[in-house]
């Protein structure tokens, strides 16, 4: 369709998909990002993987950020990846963030999850990793 | 006929209800991607004539919220909806925070629905013209109603009335005394006024100020203001709220004032186009332009001022008589 020129703003979608309500870190890296200089689609709490999909479809984002705390990622996010795949918009990059053990973070990254922030990660570095992910290798 | 060969792709895709396409579209728009040109004028005979209805007011009185509510009632009446949600952008990073969609709520899998946040990046006035296209583009994808939600914050942020065929405002009780509705901008640009959270002590207050606002002014072209009290938490009043709304799009009907409001946001949005092309050019031009860095030399040296600089401009470059 449309190829995209790399002179807009990073899009980016923040969703916490599934049912825990522990959103703080997802506002945090919301704000981290907006300091960036990014348009931050902030989707809020319980989202079901249909909703964050069609929310990152009519938003056209660059980038889908997706914050976990409540152990269902192993459910949730290849669910996401799928029906991504499914709308043709596999191509957009996902990255999470939460409480999500090594063993599982490998299991998703092989699945399509480009990055995963665990406990103790810096601002900077979700914010550099986002910048890379959604402008991709220069 | 939409199916002419002349039509670009990407026009024929929106037409066919391809929302992809539609979303990259809108993001071509607040790009100034010139490359969708063609697919916007093709479109632009079908953007006909659907209802754009402007909700405005301050941060945090429930727009989104009452939004999610009106979009119920329509998917219940079987009318699809359109959504332009607007929040503003940092003056200081470009950043924003969009989070006018995690009051959305609609059933699974909806596709009466499309719902877009905006950024306001830079100036108010100029979200405006970028707006007004990607609502025109919602209505030639077939969206019966369009919404355009913005912050008004007051005085300033009147720009919503050049894109609206009907603008509501939307208040809260306790937002300050009956002098408030007596400044310029806000409580002037309203054809329905929203008090909501009503079921808030002080919300009787705040519709009797209004509608004293409203009985002492003269009515616009002779439509004088609604006044509906709501709550989105009970909810209650958005039937009325949807039946104002409704009588001010009559009232636009029946006395032919549609057309001439029509006439007149084009005739600001062409007004609008001009105005930015001319300054972004003079801008590059004093930056880069000979001529022109010589006559900003000159200003700068006190030698003419700026309005006789700006004046000899005009004069050279622009001026056809």
């Amino acid at each position: 369709m449309v190829r995209r020129l790399k002179t807009g703003p990073i899009r980016v979608l923040i969703a916490k998909p599934g049912l825990d309500g522990h959103d703080r870190g997802a506002k945090v890296v919301a704000r981290a990002l907006r300091d960036a200089g990014m348009e931050v689609i902030y989707a809020g709490l319980r989202q079901t993987p249909e909703e964050v999909v069609r929310a990152a479809l009519e938003e056209d984002v660059d980038l889908i950020g997706l914050s976990i705390l409540s152990g269902a990622h192993m459910a949730l996010f290849p669910k996401i990846l799928k029906l991504l795949k499914a709308q043709k918009a596999g191509n957009i990059p996902v990255f999470a963030g939460g409480i999500i053990p090594d063993e599982d973070a490998r299991r998703l990254k092989k699945q399509g999850i480009r990055a995963i922030f665990g406990p103790g990660t810096t601002l900077q570095e979700i914010v550099t990793t986002a910048q890379r992910l959604a402008r991709g290798p220069a | 006929m939409t199916g002419s060969a002349r039509t670009p792709p990407l026009a024929r895709a929106i037409l066919a209800g391809d929302r992809r396409a539609l979303a990259q579209t809108i993001t071509a728009i607040e790009n100034g991607d010139t490359r969708v040109s063609a697919t916007l004028r093709a479109l632009y005979p079908h953007a006909g004539s659907a209802p754009v209805i402007g909700l405005t007011g301050p941060l945090g009185v429930g727009k989104s919220s009452l939004l999610s509510v009106l979009i119920g009632l329509l998917r219940e009446r079987g009318k699809t909806v359109g959504v332009v949600a607007i929040d503003p952008s940092s003056p200081y990073t470009g950043g924003s925070v969009l989070g006018d969609r995690i009051r959305l709520e609609r059933k699974a899998n909806d596709d009466g629905v499309f719902f877009r946040s905006m950024a306001s990046r830079g100036e108010a006035g100029g979200v405006a013209a970028s707006t007004r296209e990607v609502a025109r583009l919602l209505a030639a994808a077939g969206y019966d109603v369009i919404f355009v939600e913005t912050v008004g914050s007051g005085q300033v942020d009147v720009a919503i009335r050049g894109i609206a065929t009907t603008s509501v405002v939307v208040l809260v009780p306790h937002l300050g005394d009956e002098v408030q509705t007596l400044k310029a901008g806000l409580f002037e640009i309203a054809d329905v006024f929203c008090v909501n959270k009503a079921d808030l002590p002080g919300a009787d207050l705040a519709a009797r100020d209004l509608s004293e606002l409203v009985a002492l002014g003269a009515a616009r072209d002779g439509w004088a203001p609604v006044i509906v009290a709501t709550s989105t938490t009970r909810p209650a009043g958005i039937e009325e709220l949807w039946r104002a709304i409704e009588a001010h799009e009559q009232f636009l009907d029946q006395t032919g004032l549609r057309v001439a409001h029509e006439r007149a946001r084009l005739s600001a949005e062409i007004t609008d186009r001009v105005k930015d092309r001319v300054g972004h050019e003079v801008a590059e031009r004093l930056d880069h332009d000979v001529e022109l860095r010589r006559l900003l030399d000159r200003v700068v040296a006190r030698k003419i001022d700026p309005a006789g600089a700006a004046e000899e401009l005009f004069r050279t470059r622009y001026a056809t008589r």
